[in-house]
């Protein structure tokens, strides 16, 4: 696999991973910009809008006519949070041109359609289509409502709300209901020019076609993107400590029936010049996989739960640790937790633990190459982080750990906030 | 082992069946770094009653289940989870309602990491210390599922389709029912459906299909066994036992599934070719490009969680179609509508030859994820035909077929609907 990289319009770089071994490509654009409570709703809502319907093809029917007709190929709204950085665009997959029966090419076709649907968005007036701009904004309300829905996930996000009060870390991919309430098809017409005119740009793509092919794919369907004064001063607000000298205690009551406890952790001094290789190894060791003190003591040992795991944020510098539990074992449960962490920065560590971590991750890194979706994520952040090596040469680096390393990494670690998603029962204790 | 091409694709496929009865699939896949088997038994949450040495036997809801999560447990007091780990392999299994899975990835080490998952599969040890022990971890499972809106919303429905079928029980039964699992369960279960008469080994990776086979047949018994009888009980018939019902959830808007039986699930290429005739039609009348799904997403009355599926287990067939709604009602009313438009009219012939054009396109790119090829040549095993011939026999799907399959199967008489409604508008 062969990896480039290179800037092909004011601000965007295209990304190429040149490969034989999948049955399709991948395309993504992303547009970068800032991750702010004000516009975070309205940069979700946008690629939705713009999916609708183009100048050439008006609607859903026309467009999922083309994509059929492209041996369905898909062509959806990505919306990701990286740290403080909101990444929205498109992502294409499309069936490699080895498997066409008649020879037909599909790389340009996708990626006109792409271009076409990012910048010649169906209008009236000059003005994003209201009735599709209600429509979608129905949607994204239905969305960010629906996140009480996953209880796991839920209780993720309402830790990051409570945890970082003042940082932008806290909005949400999706933004919030106001703000998404508030949207309107005028405002938004304005805010879509902006986020083009002004937003760096990471364009990637993997499958068999040659670079030189793709950029030129790439630069004929974006060459009417209108570009102004780039803001490139994008990034996220590392901070070492905690908000209160104590860590804070929050709790929800809802009707469920099983507990959700989420714990959050500033990386601390680990951050200033991260060792990413030796956080991961930390992470794995601490608790993310079957051999990790967290599945292993929590879950085995005494069986409170059917999961506890901790992940990492290395944009941001934080960590989260996630547990299924009765109520009633709250207390026991956050105790064996930061007994564990506390293993792990004592360095009580063994050898069995400390490669069992670093064969699982390399594993995962090794694998990420046989996935374009996997490499289409991985090399976005590297991208944002500024790292240029790939998933098998930060394979190594995990390889070279050692546990002084992951001491090092774990030594700052502090507890910053405890959320508790707790059923509505009276008598219950917690 | 049998080698057969499917060039137009770009797979070979290697196929045995060992003297024991063990089917072995091997799809090489040159140039990958990680390689995926699966260990995958005839044997899920619905085969509670069966047949023990001419004995009728009946067990609990939720031991397919309890038996996957006490197979990782090895006599030298191991667990083969934790070997696999240690191995560099990334582990897990699951339970369905026809069949139960182990498995694992990685990308070194794959003969030893094949060894142990043949070798703890295989092998079972339940200790009733071991067996107490995991209830705590299985009832929070079944916890997590009790709150899962996803999981009301489809057991809802099943209990609505089914008369007395075992499908009408979650999987992993409930936290009373599993009380009564004993270690004498578990090894009555494991000698009847774990025989390699019973199972299926898929591997997909850059791998030689010879070793998978040696191995197979070094590790396990020689020794072929009748397979199993299982009783679902009698057939059951067309038409739903209930039409609608409804439970409120900490949700934020209404999920709604709706659903209808297809009859007795057959075996064979025939049925194959039935079952692709199912996910093309339904894909047609209610995929992402029908008529019906876009002018229901235009009216807001369906959003993109909204899905369709035709499933079998259990001796049956049957059609799930569903998803987040404000209108349940009139969203399942006016997907009912349309089938019967379909019903009276047939298909556009260009509107089905673009999903079938699409329909290769989401087939090919299936096949680049190892663990749903494996298992869907696990499932094509037990139903008795070869998942990847379904790409040649695609081809002599017509309009016609797609548009009797709606008509004969799609009746608004037979549907049931099951509905959760949000208690509260919106979180604290």
């Amino acid at each position: 696999m062969r990896q480039t990289r290179k800037e092909i319009l004011p601000g965007a770089y295209l990304t190429c991973l040149r490969t034989d071994k999948f049955k399709t490509g991948l395309l993504s654009v992303n547009l970068l910009t800032r991750l702010s409570r004000e516009t975070a709703a309205q940069n979700a809502l946008i690629p939705s809008v713009l999916r609708r319907g183009t100048v050439k093809s008006p609607d859903l029917d026309a467009l999922a006519v083309r994509l059929d007709s492209l041996y369905g190929a898909r062509l959806e709204p990505a919306v990701r949070k990286k740290g403080e950085i909101q990444c929205v665009g498109f992502w294409a997959d499309f069936v490699d041109e080895k498997y066409l029966p008649d020879g037909q090419t599909l790389l340009e076709d996708v990626a006109a359609l792409l271009g076409e649907v990012l910048l010649e968005p169906r209008t009236r007036g000059g003005l994003l289509l209201s009735a599709y701009v209600d429509s979608e904004k129905e949607k994204l309300l239905e969305d960010i409502r629906s996140r009480i829905n996953d209880k796991i996930s839920y209780s993720r996000y309402r830790l990051t709300e409570l945890m970082c009060p003042a940082e932008d870390y806290a909005v949400d991919v999706l933004g919030t209901e106001e703000e998404a309430e508030a949207i309107g098809y005028v405002a938004l017409t304005r805010r879509y020019h902006e986020l083009l005119a002004a937003s760096p740009m990471e364009i990637f793509y993997c499958g068999s076609a040659e670079p030189a092919r793709v950029e030129r794919a790439v630069r004929d369907a974006l060459s009417t993107l209108p570009r102004g004064e780039l803001d490139m001063d994008l990034g996220t607000d590392i901070r070492m400590n905690t908000v209160d000298e104590q860590t804070r205690y929050f709790t929800d009551e809802m009707e469920v029936t099983q507990g959700k406890l989420a714990i959050g952790y500033r990386l601390g001094d680990a951050m200033e010049d991260p060792d990413m290789a030796a956080l991961r190894v930390m992470n794995a060791v601490f608790g993310a996989g079957v051999s990790s003190k967290l599945f292993m003591n929590v879950r085995e040992k005494l069986s409170l739960c059917y999961f506890a795991s901790s992940a990492l944020d290395l944009m941001k510098g934080v960590m989260a640790v996630i547990s299924g539990i009765e109520v009633t074992d709250y207390d026991q449960a956050l105790a064996e937790i930061g007994r564990q962490l506390k293993a792990v920065q004592e360095g009580d560590i063994t050898d069995d633990e400390l490669s069992a971590a670093k064969r699982g991750l390399v594993n995962d890194l090794l694998s990420a190459g046989d996935s374009a979706g996997a490499l289409e994520s991985f090399w976005l952040e590297q991208n944002l982080l500024g790292l240029e090596y790939g998933p098998d040469e930060l394979a190594a680096l995990v390889e070279d750990v050692t546990k002084e390393d992951v001491v090092r990494a774990a030594a700052g670690i502090v507890c910053d906030a405890v959320y508790f998603l707790r059923g509505t029962g009276e008598d219950e204790d917690a | 082992m049998r080698k057969i091409d499917y060039a137009a694709i770009g797979e070979t496929l290697y196929e045995s069946r060992l003297p024991n009865g063990l089917s072995v699939f091997v799809v090489p896949k040159p140039g990958y770094c990680k390689s995926f088997a699966c260990f995958v038994t005839n044997y899920g949450g619905a085969d509670r009653r069966f047949t023990l040495n001419g004995e009728v036997k009946d067990t609990p809801a939720g031991v397919a289940h309890y038996l996957e999560h006490k197979m990782f447990d090895t006599p030298d007091g191991g667990n083969a989870l934790i070997t696999l780990d240690a191995a560099g392999a990334n582990a897990n299994a699951f339970t369905s309602e026809s069949m139960t899975a182990y498995y694992f990835s990685c990308t070194q080490r794959f003969e030893e990491n094949l060894r142990t998952l043949l070798s703890f599969v295989s092998v079972p040890w339940y200790t009733q210390e071991s067996v107490d022990k995991e209830r705590g971890i299985i009832g929070q499972e079944l916890r997590m599922y009790e709150d899962d809106p996803d999981n009301a919303v489809y057991m809802g429905l099943m209990r609505l389709l089914f008369a007395h079928s075992p499908l009408r029980d979650d999987v992993g039964g409930t936290v009373e029912s599993i009380q009564d699992i004993t270690p004498q369960v578990l090894y009555d279960c494991h000698k009847v459906f774990y025989h390699p008469s019973n199972m299926a080994l898929c591997v997909v990776g850059d791998v030689d299909p010879a070793l998978v086979e040696r191995t197979a047949a070094e590790l396990l018994t020689p020794e072929a066994a009748p397979l199993p009888g299982r009783d679902y009980g009698p057939a059951e018939g067309l038409d739903p036992v209930g039409k609608r019902n409804e439970r409120q959830m900490e949700v934020s808007a209404p999920l709604f599934l709706a659903g209808l039986k297809l009859g007795p699930d057959a075996k064979g290429p025939d049925a194959h070719r039935e079952r692709l005739i199912a996910g093309l039609a339904l894909k047609c009348l209610y995929g992402r490009s029908s008529p019906a799904y876009l002018d229901l997403y235009g009216k807001g009355l369906l959003n993109a969680t909204f899905g369709c599926s035709a499933d079998y287990a259990a001796g049956e067939g049957f059609v799930v179609f569903g998803g987040e709604s404000k209108d349940p009602d009139k969203a399942a009313d006016e997907l009912l509508a349309a089938a019967e438009k379909i019903a009276a009219e047939g298909f556009d012939p260009a509107h089905f030859e673009r999903q079938k054009k699409a329909s290769y396109g989401g087939s090919l790119r299936a096949l680049g994820d190892f663990r749903n090829l494996g298992v869907s040549l696990a499932e094509g095993c037990f139903a008795g035909y070869r998942a990847l011939d379904g790409f040649e026999i695609m081809k002599s799907i017509t309009c016609a077929d797609a548009s009797r399959w709606v008509r004969e199967h799609i009746r608004r008489e037979r549907t049931a609907l099951s509905v959760v409604t949000p208690c509260r508008v919106s979180g604290p």
